[in-house]
């Protein structure tokens, strides 16, 4: 059997590279094909009807007048007299038609009766929630009262997170065309493998009748995985209009009301002290919505797990509006946020450098860990200056810009996921990588083919890797931060495995055996012997006219080494604070990241540098605006649904933590992490400017004015 | 977006023969970064739309007289660009670049900037111009309104979002309107109106009139700048702006105008600020008294006290960045 162990750190020729992406010029140029750029000959367009109202009962539907309308090929209702709609945009009906103004056109020309129920939109006043909120129960560990009575010092606070929105550069949506009985979907999907199955499933066919192909995704962040209402109507349309060709991709106002949301998280935290830094107690009340489902309790305290005395009730809070989706990281940058913004009021009440006591109370995170924060804690500190620059809170000079630092942490899981590769040789010597995963802009494809490469001995160019498409082999989907673990293990398993079915061919020739052999330099030799050497191309000519075909499977539950789970992550944030306008700007935010062996630093870095500008938008302009009254998102848009450009993001500095004890734990993950501790680090760096805490965030001007007058009239 | 006539006239008599007595049948296009949205929400529906990119004699920017004549299809960029608008009118070439996206500066116009709709979120979402439920009453008053006036003019509630508009009334400039009985010409001010009712727009063109150029009076030694504070550096609105006009003796303001962008239905002349600069140096203290004064008779709404505020700091640091300047 082949040996898989990742060759070792200093002997690797491909992985561990600065390699640009593969797809980078591609995409640069324009040149890549998202599915949302496809146009197929005969092409219909869809468009859906949706309601108007939070909540509101449909008692009619008359699609007479649209149907009538010149270029309509079809229309479908998706709720019936009856039904109730539970958020602005719910989806009503959808019209197929041969170009998308016709489609809008007749989509007006629909008439709906809603007879318009109450609403309730908004969570930030949880006293407000009335029988909207439930409680989930209280959850106590240890003596929270006694811990409180003993404490030296007990810290409280109120903070939160908004709603926000995933906002994909390209919008949820296929091209879709059931033709005969084969359904050709291109979609916009972190999934794949699996779409395909979800599509059959509701139209209620067989798996096999659905083919997926998706070249490049615009953005996804873990809230596309099903095919989605849009995509099953479309596909139908589709069929009734006799095969045709079907585009439906949601405009901006849908995408952001109900292709899915981060969800809230409020909470009032109450945290007992020794004087010393040390925690001894953590009270909390914590709600939050995401829609009709309420939100779920982020994981509080956050990191610091085994705090010894604890006292946790949550409330979901159950809001008319569009579903909660998985959000890169769940829960996770609310949980950081909270938990790190209460450690560094305490902090600040014990007038203590935050740093030593997070440092303090990283007991109580779990052990495997603990070394890695502390390591990672003073590398950040390094990055940052943090010794020449963090003063006490708002301790922060004259002038009206005052300057401050603050600290987040992160931790995720990220083993790698079920993953199948086929690995090809072929008797010419190329080299074909087949897996039906995705590339969600995160590099993918480049970190298959350097670990393809790597095994084989080839450079990157002889390796032609294929992705996107359900007719490769089942990869799960990219969600969870799984991907790179998953592709990189059952790539360099397959590739093994075929390599090794060459060696075979070879072997007899010099009179040896194939775990005698060595694949290096493009070249197939026997270990140690240089005479014995045949280049790659003449080596594959043994094989005759059969290639040669290998599979390689990352099994989660063994992945023999290759890859695991569990990072850290510490990030601080320099920001300066104009107190006369409100207005933050961000000087630097500093990232310190593991993730095990690091396949590619420049993508992992372009990966934690994206993660750091998200933090940014969540920390100082994103989020949802809803309306009491209409029961409306007010900015479901790009205008004033705030994100940060060029200008807005100051310098960012990602350091990702590479030593041999970190890159024999084998791959892991990195999409997660990095999003999750910036907002708590930019929070809390504003608090040190300003010396008063900003309770909620994004910190907006007017939060920020509020929070100062606060602070001047007590 | 309804399917629509699409007209590209040469002469500017012809495309006022192509508008109409009735607002909301035909409008008029210059570069569309407004327009086109609004149409694709369907919030404007013409059965006409008449270009104005392809009349010649409503492009370029000429000096005339002493002052500065701008055609209504210049670009926001080619404003900024203007040597003239760079060493004399400081204040107009900061509003432009204050337009935060290369893309927009380059297709949207002067005409353009201070014809647009109000971005008020209601008004963008098909309650109105006024932002009403069907009862008639004010959906911004007990709404989200973070974004809107600190000194409405109710029923109007939303703020201007012309960026150029209050540069000019700091100025002094005239706007000059064609239309179907010849030309007539507007003090800058005059142009924006708040409206009374949900029928009524807020400028005060007639629906067959079309605003062909800007007349800018000399700013030879007169100090002026605009002041935005913004949020953001990208592509954002200002939270406010304010623009000023100083006329000097020595040390002393002989005359001076202050003029608030984004905090009413129309740009607000802060006649208070005015008063109190007249005749006095231009220091921190006094440019801090014109602040106050300027905000003195704002009535912020629920969830806008926060730009009562950034309205005096505005003015007090266009005041100083202004001083700063070459007369």
């Amino acid at each position: 059997m082949p040996n898989y162990n990742w060759p070792p750190m200093d002997q690797r020729q491909q992985m561990g590279k600065r390699q640009s992406r593969l797809d980078g010029i591609e995409k640069a140029t324009g040149r890549a094909r998202y599915s949302s750029d496809l146009n197929r000959p005969g092409m219909l367009f869809a468009v859906m009807l949706t309601s108007p109202y939070a909540h509101a009962r449909v008692r009619s539907i008359d699609t007479s007048a649209a149907q009538k309308l010149a270029g309509v090929t079809g229309i479908r209702t998706i709720v019936k007299a009856g039904d109730e709609v539970n958020w602005v945009s719910q989806e009503i009906a959808i019209v197929a038609a041969t170009s998308e103004q016709i489609a809008r056109d007749a989509v007006r020309l629909i008439q709906v009766d809603y007879e318009v129920l109450p609403h309730v939109v908004k969570e930030e006043n949880l006293a407000k929630a009335g029988n909207r909120a439930r409680p989930a129960g209280e959850q106590v560990t240890g003596d929270p009262d006694k811990a409180f009575k003993e404490a030296d010092v007990i810290s409280e606070g109120q903070y939160g997170i908004p709603v926000l929105t995933h906002c994909c550069l390209e919008s949820h949506g296929q091209v879709i065309e059931w033709r005969g009985d084969t359904i050709y979907f291109y979609p916009s999907t972190q999934n794949v493998s699996g779409i395909g199955p979800d599509l059959a499933k509701n139209l209620e066919v067989p798996a096999t009748q659905v083919k997926v192909h998706m070249d490049h995704v615009g953005g996804g962040f873990g809230s596309k995985f099903p095919s989605d209402r849009w995509g099953i109507e479309c596909a139908r349309l589709s069929k009734e209009s006799g095969g045709r060709p079907l585009k439906l991709f949601l405009d901006r106002a849908t995408e952001l009301s109900i292709a899915g949301n981060r969800p809230s998280a409020f909470a009032k935290i109450k945290v007992a002290a020794k004087r010393d830094g040390t925690i001894t107690g953590w009270e909390s009340t914590s709600w939050a919505t995401g829609g009709m489902s309420g939100g779920g309790m982020p994981p509080i305290p956050y990191v610091m797990t085994n705090i010894p005395n604890r006292r946790l009730n949550h409330s979901a809070v159950q809001t008319n509006g569009g579903p909660l989706r998985a959000w890169r990281a769940p829960n996770h940058p609310q949980a950081s946020f909270l938990t790190c913004a209460a450690v560094e009021d305490l902090a600040a009440k014990l007038g203590m450098d935050p740093l030593e006591v997070f440092a303090k109370n990283v007991q109580w995170a779990p052990e495997a860990r603990r070394e890695t924060y502390l390591h990672q804690f003073k590398k950040a500190a390094e990055l940052s200056e943090w010794s020449k620059r963090w003063h006490r809170r708002g301790d922060s000079g004259p002038g009206t810009v005052k300057r401050g630092m603050g600290v987040g942490i992160c931790t995720w899981g990220g083993a790698g996921h079920l993953s199948n590769c086929k690995a090809t040789i072929h008797p010419d010597g190329s080299v074909e990588i087949e897996l039906g995963s995705q590339d969600l802009g995160t590099g993918t494809r480049t970190v298959i083919t350097q670990v393809a490469a790597e095994t084989l001995g080839l450079p990157l160019d002889a390796i032609k890797v294929k992705i996107g498409d359900n007719s490769y082999p089942p990869s799960n989907a990219s969600g969870g931060s799984t991907t790179v673990g998953g592709v990189s293990s059952s790539t360099r398993i397959a590739t093994s495995n075929a390599l090794e079915k060459l060696f075979e061919k070879v072997a007899p020739a010099w009179n040896t055996t194939a775990d005698k052999l060595e694949a290096a330099g493009g070249k197939i030799q026997v270990k140690g012997d240089s005479s014995k050497s045949l280049t790659w191309a003449a080596a594959s000519k043994k094989m005759g006219v059969q290639s040669i075909t290998e599979m390689g499977q990352n099994d989660p539950k063994n992945p023999r080494g290759l890859n695991t789970q569990g990072v850290c992550g510490v990030q601080i944030a320099d920001v300066s604070v104009d107190v006369e306008t409100g207005v933050v700007k961000m000087n630097r935010l500093v990232a310190v990241q593991d993730c095990g062996l690091v396949i590619n630093p420049k993508l992992a870095e372009g990966q934690v540098a994206g993660a750091c500008i998200m933090s940014i938008c969540g920390a100082l302009m994103e989020e949802r605006i809803m309306d009491a009254a209409t029961g409306r998102v007010l900015n479901p848009e790009m205008e004033f649904y705030k994100l940060a450009g060029i200008g807005d993001i100051g310098e960012i500095l990602v350091h990702m933590d590479i030593r041999p004890e970190m890159d024999s734990r084998g791959v892991i993950g990195l999409g997660e992490p990095p999003t999750i501790g910036g907002i708590a680090a930019i929070a809390n760096a504003v608090a040190n400017a300003i010396g008063v805490r900003v309770p909620v965030v994004p910190l907006t001007p007017d939060r920020v004015l509020a929070a100062l007058e606060e602070k001047r009239s007590a | 977006m309804q399917a629509f006539e699409y007209a590209s006239p040469t002469t500017v008599k012809e495309a006022v023969d192509m508008l109409s007595s009735k607002w909301g049948e035909v409008d008029i296009l210059a570069g569309g970064t407004d327009l086109i949205s609004l149409m694709k929400e369907y919030l404007h529906t013409p059965r006409r739309v008449v270009n104005l990119k392809g009349i010649k004699e409503l492009g370029g920017i000429q000096k005339t007289g002493g002052g500065l004549r701008i055609g209504a299809t210049v670009t926001l960029d080619e404003l900024a660009e203007n040597s003239t608008a760079r060493s004399e009118y400081q204040s107009l070439v900061r509003a432009a670049l204050g337009v935060s996206s290369p893309q927009i500066r380059n297709m949207g116009t002067v005409g353009g900037d201070l014809c647009q709709r109000p971005r008020c979120w209601y008004f963008r979402q098909g309650f109105g111009i006024l932002g009403q439920d069907k009862s008639g009453a004010s959906l911004v008053v007990n709404g989200e309104n973070r974004y809107h006036a600190i000194f409405p003019q109710p029923p109007a509630y939303f703020v201007s979002a012309s960026s150029l508009g209050p540069a000019l009334i700091a100025l002094g400039a005239k706007v000059k309107i064609a239309g179907p009985s010849g030309s007539r010409e507007l003090p800058v001010e005059r142009l924006f109106v708040a409206p009374r009712d949900s029928s009524s727009r807020e400028i005060a063109l007639a629906s067959n009139e079309i605003l062909t150029e800007v007349i800018v009076p000399s700013a030879r030694g007169v100090r002026n700048t605009t002041y935005e504070v913004r949020q953001k550096e990208a592509l954002d609105w200002p939270l406010v702006s304010a623009s000023v006009a100083l006329r000097m003796k020595g040390s002393t303001v002989t005359n001076a105008r202050v003029v608030l962008g984004h905090v009413g239905p129309t740009p607000v002349t802060a006649a208070e600020a005015e008063k109190a600069l007249a005749g006095k140096a231009l220091t921190q203290e006094t440019a801090t008294e014109a602040g106050k004064a300027a905000v003195a008779g704002a009535r912020p709404l629920t969830g806008n006290t926060y730009k009562v505020q950034l309205a005096r700091i505005a003015v007090q640091r266009a005041l100083l960045e202004a001083v700063k300047l070459r007369g």
